[in-house]
């Protein structure tokens, strides 16, 4: 359903361009649930961007559903059904949890509705339907929230930005119910990029994607022995020793 | 009333009809319509244009209607409105002005509200300011706002601007007396060549009194906008006042807190904000399925809300 061809990505830097993607081959399948990993700085978020049309690639194309999209917009892209979750989830003065939700799912839901998909996400959803976007809620609560916003969309494809960045362990470890729950549950495409174990547990496929190029690529049964241990697939507490 | 002056009236003071309670409606600079009831009592001033509005003590979740309408191209008016409240009141006052301009010269209304809020009373005043009409002419407000707080008392102050209003003058003044608390909540948006001034100046003179100044405000196009606020802390007390704008197309936006002290015990404290929408947001809910047109407005709206 989505395919990347020979992608390649570069940024103007001071001492010339640099290459941030080189060269990319990715193709999704219908229901498949990827999740791609590799060290920090390897392009895994810019790729995610040239997915959801955050970033245009410098060359290749990018097919969804058998059409060509390399020069769609974002909003086009959104609305032929991919879905991006935000790694670092934007706030926004004024407008509510209620609004995020509808404007996602397109419709005028009602709050019982809208509820669902914060439940889903473990957010106790009559405290938070009418708070506001803002930096009153905290970075796992946001994060939640943009989770609730992409469930609300019931996209083709899915794709969630290092899900477990920026959010305390406590949180996280809650957090894995969800993408596990999603796993069974959903009937679109799914793509996230993660380090943690559990999530590359539940894998069909597992990419590994290191200096702007795939590593590895393969079932999660070839790959997961592999970077076991390594900083691609680490354990919840092990990844939050790490990041101290 | 026409249609006109009836769609006015929906959009300043969300009525359809005659308000519930006492009110008094001014259209075209004559009284169009007036109840007082058992506690709150609405007179024509003698002196000068202009009603007295006198709200016994202890009245209780009673609501005073006072919208004006203009629909006369060129009218001109100054109107001086008071209200005495009464000691330990809980009431709603709701003001308010509509233009509506369909000629080629300026129509102008400029009221000029004074309260009087007697001891541990609760007030909610909102008010809106509207203008339509196809007209050249402009239409234009200048309010002068003064409230005076007895000891305990409480004012909640909604004062919102969002549509097709040229330019305004806006003043607003509160003395505050012990434990006294002031809200204001200001929500301005400028279009167009439209210019928007708006001063807020508070003084906390009683012990343990405070005040929230709380100003949003969205300048587009060639507009232009000016926000002082002005706290003067005089005894112990509490004062905040945050400004956040938002600047778009060749817009201008100055704003210029102030805070004095005069009591070591003061605590004075100013937030200012001035910036574009972030990219970020935008980016986020075209994610959604809005265009970039779209995702401006959600984002403006939820602003001013």
């Amino acid at each position: 359903m989505l395919e990347l061809k020979s992608i390649s990505f570069e940024v103007e830097e001071n001492r010339g361009q640099k290459e941030i993607i080189h060269q990319l081959d990715l193709t999704i399948k219908e229901g498949e649930f990827v999740v791609v990993t590799g060290p920090n700085g390897g392009g895994k978020s810019t790729l995610a961007k040239l997915i959801a049309g955050i970033e245009k690639p410098s060359s290749g194309s990018i097919c969804f559903d058998g059409r060509d999209i390399t020069a769609s917009s974002i909003t086009e892209r959104a609305n032929m059904g991919i879905s991006f979750a935000f790694q670092q989830p934007v706030r926004f003065k004024g407008i509510h949890v209620l609004d995020l939700i509808r404007l996602a799912a397109k419709k005028n839901l009602s709050a019982a509705d809208a509820c669902q998909y914060l439940s889903e996400v473990g957010l106790c959803a009559k405290d938070y339907i009418n708070r506001e976007v803002n930096g009153s809620l905290s970075g796992g609560e946001l994060k939640r929230i943009e989770i609730a916003t992409v469930l609300a969309r019931a996209s083709r494809l899915s794709v969630f930005d290092e899900p477990e960045a920026g959010i305390d362990l406590w949180s996280f470890q809650n957090l894995i119910h969800v993408f596990e729950r999603m796993r069974e549950t959903t009937k679109g495409s799914i793509m996230i990029i993660s380090h943690q174990e559990r999530i590359l547990n539940i894998a069909d496929r597992i990419v590994v994607i290191a200096d702007g190029s795939i590593t590895k690529s393969g079932t999660r049964e070839e790959i997961l022995p592999e970077i076991l241990g390594t900083a691609s697939a680490v354990e919840v507490c092990d990844y939050y020793r790490r990041e101290r | 009333m026409d249609q006109i002056q009836k769609t006015l009236l929906e959009e300043i003071a969300d009525l359809h009809g005659v308000p519930a309670g006492a009110y008094n409606i001014r259209a075209n600079g004559q009284m169009a319509g007036r109840q007082s009831t058992a506690n709150i009592e609405i007179v024509t001033k003698e002196d000068q244009s202009g009603i007295d509005i006198r709200i016994k003590p202890g009245t209780k979740h009673e609501s005073v209607h006072i919208p004006v309408i203009l629909s006369q191209s060129g009218l001109t008016e100054v109107v001086y409105n008071d209200f005495y409240v009464g000691d330990d009141c809980d009431v709603m006052i709701v003001a308010g002005c509509g233009i509506h301009n369909s000629g080629d010269q300026a129509s102008e209304h400029d009221g000029i509200h004074r309260f009087f809020i007697g001891k541990n009373s609760r007030i909610r005043y909102v008010e809106k300011h509207y203008g339509e009409g196809d007209g050249r002419g402009e239409r234009i407000f200048n309010p002068v706002t003064e409230v005076t707080m007895d000891e305990g008392s409480y004012v909640e102050m909604e004062m919102v601007q969002i549509k097709g209003v040229d330019s305004t003058v806006r003043k607003t003044t509160a003395t505050l007396a012990a434990n006294a608390r002031i809200i204001v909540k200001e929500r301005l948006l400028t279009h167009g060549k439209q210019m928007a001034d708006s001063t807020i100046e508070v003084n906390l003179n009683g012990e343990d009194a405070s005040a929230n100044i709380i100003s949003r405000s969205v300048a587009k196009e060639e507009s232009s906008q000016k926000f002082v606020s002005i706290i003067h802390g005089n005894s112990r007390c509490a004062g905040h006042s945050e400004c956040d704008s938002i600047i778009m197309g060749n817009a201008k936006i100055q704003a210029i807190p102030q805070l004095t002290a005069n009591d070591p015990d003061a605590a004075l404290i100013h937030e200012a904000a001035i910036g574009k929408i972030a990219g970020e947001q935008i980016i986020k809910l075209m994610t959604l399925g809005l265009t970039e047109e779209e995702a401006e407005a959600q984002i403006v709206n939820g602003f001013l809300r």
